[in-house]
């Protein structure tokens, strides 16, 4: 199925919960609410002539000046060989997103990579733990306002480069 | 060391010292340390063509057998604070190579927020190689280097003043 007829088939069911869409981009987009995306999730991966069956990727984007942050869902169905990407924003200063960790396994580690490098919280996320970074480290490193410590457990991070 | 011909038996003299040094420098085994791609240069250095076992050199998997540890690649600030805990249950005395641009000062990924830049703020290095990576004839030159270093050491002669004389 291409990527007219899945969004025809999203907004025919879930209507105004669908925000907006590009679909003659290189990857094909659909941003829907927040608060359905688990909803959505698992329609898509168990209607028959979808049958989104992996999340290939899942990553975070910060757009600080719209003051928004947003969720990247990367969908590929094996079983049909089509893809499409699902767009989640939420607004900067409570960014909670529903964990689609039941829908495909393969969420776990993805969401907490989000969660380590971006803060986005996923509700009902088994086991929401800092990935990269080590436990005890402050902030989220991949958000435009992160301001690196001065040092890490008396390791110096000052920089002796000429480039800064 | 010389040799006494003038001895009929062939005997060999040395300084207490010196072949203390001598039979240190002729085992260091090194601690398996790699964190980036150094490591499989490092990998090559043991392997049968550059063959650093000619050297009396082994690899060992753990901190307490081994007396060198190699810095083979970028060390993060997480990685840091548990490099500092292995160097520690290292036996001494206890030799640090670091290999590579990353070990050395962070090279490519300096300025990333999660890279200690140089493993010389953990802990202390005895011999620097250059590159990225190192090819096995350079850590093989480190290594003789290490073994040149070894060999100057003084462990029984003092050179410290007494401590009356300090006071």
């Amino acid at each position: 199925m291409d990527a007219s007829g899945i969004h025809e088939r999203l907004v025919a069911r879930f209507g105004s919960r669908i925000a907006g869409c590009d679909l003659k981009a290189r990857d094909p987009w659909v941003a829907v609410e927040a608060a359905a995306v688990e909803e959505i999730a698992r329609y898509l991966r168990d209607d028959p002539e979808l049958a989104f069956d992996a999340l290939s990727n899942l990553t975070g984007v910060d757009w600080k000046v719209e003051n928004r942050l947003e969720v990247v869902y990367h969908l590929y169905s094996y079983r049909h060989r089509h893809s499409l990407v699902l767009r989640v924003s939420v607004p900067r200063e409570a960014p909670q997103v529903p964990s689609v960790e039941g829908v495909w396994k393969a969420a776990n580690w993805l969401e907490r990579e989000a969660y380590d490098l971006l803060g986005i919280e996923f509700a009902g996320h088994p086991d929401l733990r800092r990935l990269l970074m080590p436990e005890d480290w402050v902030g989220h490193p991949l958000r435009k306002d992160f301001v690196e410590p001065d040092e890490y457990h008396g390791i110096s991070t000052r920089r002796e480069s000429l480039l800064r | 060391m010389s040799l006494l011909n003038s001895v009929p038996e062939m005997v060999l003299t040395t300084k207490a010292d010196q072949f203390l040094n001598w039979t240190r420098k002729s085992s260091v085994w090194w601690m398996l340390f790699g964190l980036a791609c150094c490591a499989i240069e490092m990998m090559q250095t043991q392997g049968p063509r550059a063959d650093v076992d000619r050297f009396g050199t082994a690899p060992r998997a753990g901190p307490r057998q081994s007396d060198l540890m190699i810095v083979a690649g970028t060390l993060t600030l997480k990685m840091a604070l548990r490099t500092k805990v292995l160097y520690e249950q290292m036996p001494e005395p206890r030799y640090v190579i670091s290999m590579g641009s990353c070990a050395n000062c962070g090279g490519l990924f300096q300025l990333a927020y999660s890279v200690c830049d140089g493993v010389d703020k953990v802990i202390p290095v005895d011999v620097y190689v250059p590159g990225c990576p190192p090819r096995p004839e350079a850590l093989t030159e480190g290594i003789l280097k290490l073994q040149e270093k070894i060999m100057k050491e003084k462990w029984l002669v003092t050179k410290s003043a007494p401590a009356a004389s300090a006071a």
